[in-house]
């Protein structure tokens, strides 16, 4: 037999999907795992309807309602008629309609295993090693840490992939982000990837897909290797990965949606080989020092416009090209920010803790360390917890963080995605400033006119302390 | 699918990078169960001075008359001439169901986010990819000369410029062979429903686990 020349772990998934090649050399690629929501599926179940088609495979697909649900405790449990807007609540009840047509399993707003997308995959031991995933959303990369392909899709392929469980795709390059080091006390994945793109700029991974390697990914949990693939996208890298160790494993086993008993034992054996070959070759490759990076915040309107917190806000004409000093030109007009401010000189109007970056359990657990014993500060009008998911939040309740954010003047919610881009009620005014520790800071993006700062849950925490941002690193 | 051989159109230009698909149509219209009715909001928050909603009609509008899109000399523009990276962000579609139903057919930049490069191929959008000297000759061209006017042809895979100059542009063979026949992926992609699925039963085969029991 011919030496099987050696393979990154891209390779691997992508060979072990790859039912059939064209010509022009794009692939047939087989779909394990399909996510669902009520915002990019109406009009796709409306095509398969329409054409006469099914879905391929039915068990494949999973569901449940994230955008638009209300998450003001006292309307959530009213169910679908508790969401006041009309558009929003036809638009979740034709998910439940169009789930119910086609038998797809789905998590609907009143199941307890509601939440984001990307939270309530992999709590439930649906995202597994080795798959491959998509869903009608670009943060499908998340599911990345658990070494699955997993790829945000646009509408139509939502169609494709449920009428013929196969997506039509060209192989991207691989990209290798070797973070030595580990990160310092206070300092977290979110701070790590928002440093990574504030490198990469928010298309150096475009036609990329990214493997996090080296000491700091390593010893990072589960939650913070979601926090660093989540965000792959914004490097305009469709998806990231971390390969298979045994943090993955034990997170996974004898979740419901798991392998069980003998199965749990040969799923193991075989995704213990998902890792990139010691000779893999990287079309691309990018190495920082984990141990330098400090709390980040994001100064601009893009995710790659970001400093450390004892940074300032950058003089425009500071940039090398005039591309770039025009984009911060922009930026600072519309974040309302002057040049060679500190940032921790920068105020905050309100702070919102969620999303799929940073809405796990253990987000929570490290902002609520930082809440404890102390009081949102005068000048925040709201400062916002929404957990990812049912069952986070009834976990976050039972370890008495939730009462730690309710005390400190923090609003407890149920799990949606929230003021991350406000399509429900909770959103910015225009000009307010929100600590936030979702995931894109584009203009309107929390509300029309609002501006937004990423930072990691620790971050957010401690700005609605203070009221303006601050180094965590000074209230641990 | 609409097809698409030979486009003749007016050109604006959006010279900015990084255009993300949040500009292009905000969130609050993300909620429609339908492919249709985003046109009037395309780049809801940049083309109007006040916040948009469903339940606003175009004429109720307070138009932004900076922004380009709203000069006189771009009405019934077919091409968008973009910066780079343009598309990025979210994965949504309606980004594309926005700009086609607005009438732009062709966007041509620098460079694209993935996901929006995809979807412009599923609703007969061509995205065209030049390099970055093309690009800017095409801004200061399309600034300089009121009604400037390209021909798109895709079959020839080419631009050609109102100074008879012609720029080629590349695409993928399957692309391109679905867009000029209006094919839909779907119908394309079933030709190979034995092949996918003799490949599933070996997948089950060798990875059980990801198959419910």
């Amino acid at each position: 037999m011919p030496p099987v020349a050696a393979q990154t772990l891209y390779d691997k998934i992508w060979n072990m999907h790859l039912v059939t090649e064209r010509v022009d050399g794009t692939g047939l690629l087989y779909i394990d795992r399909h996510l669902l929501h009520e915002v990019t599926s109406p009009q796709a179940f409306e095509g398969l309807k329409l054409a006469g088609r099914t879905p391929w495979r039915v068990d494949s697909n999973l569901a449940t309602p994230d955008h638009n649900v209300p998450t003001v405790p006292e309307e959530r449990v009213l169910g679908i008629a508790g969401i006041e807007d009309e558009v929003a609540r036809i638009q979740v009840q034709t998910l439940d309609d169009n789930c119910a047509e086609f038998g797809i399993q789905q998590f609907d707003i009143r199941d307890q295993r509601q939440g984001i997308v990307h939270v309530v995959g992999p709590e439930q031991g649906a995202t597994l090693p080795g798959m491959t995933i998509v869903c009608g959303d670009s943060h499908t990369s998340t599911h990345g840490a658990f070494a699955a392909l997993a790829q945000g899709i646009g509408t139509s392929e939502v169609e494709h992939v449920l009428a013929t469980q196969c997506l039509v795709q060209r192989k991207a390059a691989n990209m290798r982000i070797v973070a030595d080091g580990v990160l310092a006390e206070g300092v977290f994945a979110k701070d790590l990837v928002l440093t990574i793109i504030g490198q990469t700029g928010t298309a150096g991974g475009a036609g990329f897909t990214f493997e996090y390697v080296g000491e700091a990914v390593r010893v990072l949990s589960m939650e913070g290797r979601m926090t660093l693939c989540n965000m792959s996208i914004e490097a305009g890298a469709r998806a990231g990965l971390v390969a298979v160790d045994e943090t993955t494993l034990n997170y996974l086993k004898n979740l419901p949606f798991s392998p069980q008993g003998d199965d749990w034992e040969a799923a193991a054996e075989a995704w213990r080989g998902l890792v990139s070959d010691p000779n893999a070759v990287f079309d691309a490759e990018m190495r920082l020092d984990a141990a330098a990076v400090e709390p980040q915040v994001t100064w601009g309107t893009t995710p790659g416009l970001v400093t450390g917190i004892s940074g300032e806000v950058p003089d425009p004409d500071s940039f090398a090209d005039e591309a770039t000093r025009e984009t911060a030109r922009r930026a600072l007009a519309y974040m309302g920010l002057e040049p060679g401010t500190a940032m921790v000189d920068v105020p905050i109007d309100r702070a919102f803790i969620g999303s799929c970056t940073n809405a796990r359990i253990e987000d929570l657990r490290v902002a609520a360390a930082v809440v404890r014993g102390r009081q949102v500060a005068s000048t925040v009008t709201q400062a916002l917890v929404v957990p990812g998911s049912g069952l986070v939040k009834a976990q976050a309740e039972a370890e008495g963080l939730a009462q730690t954010f309710v005390d400190a003047g923090f609003e407890w919610r149920a799990a949606g995605c929230s003021m991350c881009l406000a399509m429900n009620a909770d959103r910015l005014e225009a000009g307010e400033r929100c600590a936030s520790t979702s995931n894109r800071n584009f203009e309107g993006r929390q509300g029309h006119g609002g501006r937004t700062h990423l930072v990691s849950p620790a971050m957010a925490a401690a700005a609605a302390i203070a009221g303006h941002f601050v180094d965590v690193r000074e209230l641990l | 699918m609409k097809p698409f051989t030979t486009l003749v159109g007016t050109v604006v230009p959006l010279n900015l990078a990084n255009v993300d698909t949040d500009q292009i149509i905000p969130k609050q219209f993300l909620k429609s169960i339908r492919r249709t009715g985003f046109g009037d909001n395309l780049f809801d928050a940049w083309r109007f001075l006040d916040e948009g909603d469903f339940h606003k009609t175009p004429n109720e509008r307070e138009l932004n008359h900076e922004f380009v899109l709203n000069h006189a000399r771009y009405n019934g523009a077919a091409i968008l001439l973009a910066g780079e990276n343009f598309g990025c962000g979210s994965s949504r579609e309606h980004a594309v169901w926005a700009l086609e139903e607005y009438g732009i057919r062709c966007v041509i930049a620098p460079s694209f986010a993935d996901i929006f490069f995809n979807n412009c191929f599923k609703n007969g959008v061509l995205p065209i990819v030049l390099d970055n000297v093309s690009i800017r000759k095409l801004f200061e061209e399309v600034e300089q000369r009121e009604g400037y006017s390209l021909t798109v042809d895709l079959p020839a895979q080419q631009i050609l410029k109102p100074d008879g100059v012609t720029l080629a542009f590349d695409i993928g063979a399957h692309a391109k062979h679905a867009l000029i026949n209006g094919l839909d992926d779907i119908t394309l992609t079933l030709e190979d429903a034995a092949a996918i699925r003799a490949f599933e039963a070996a997948h089950r085969a060798n990875h059980p686990w990801y198959f419910p029991q």
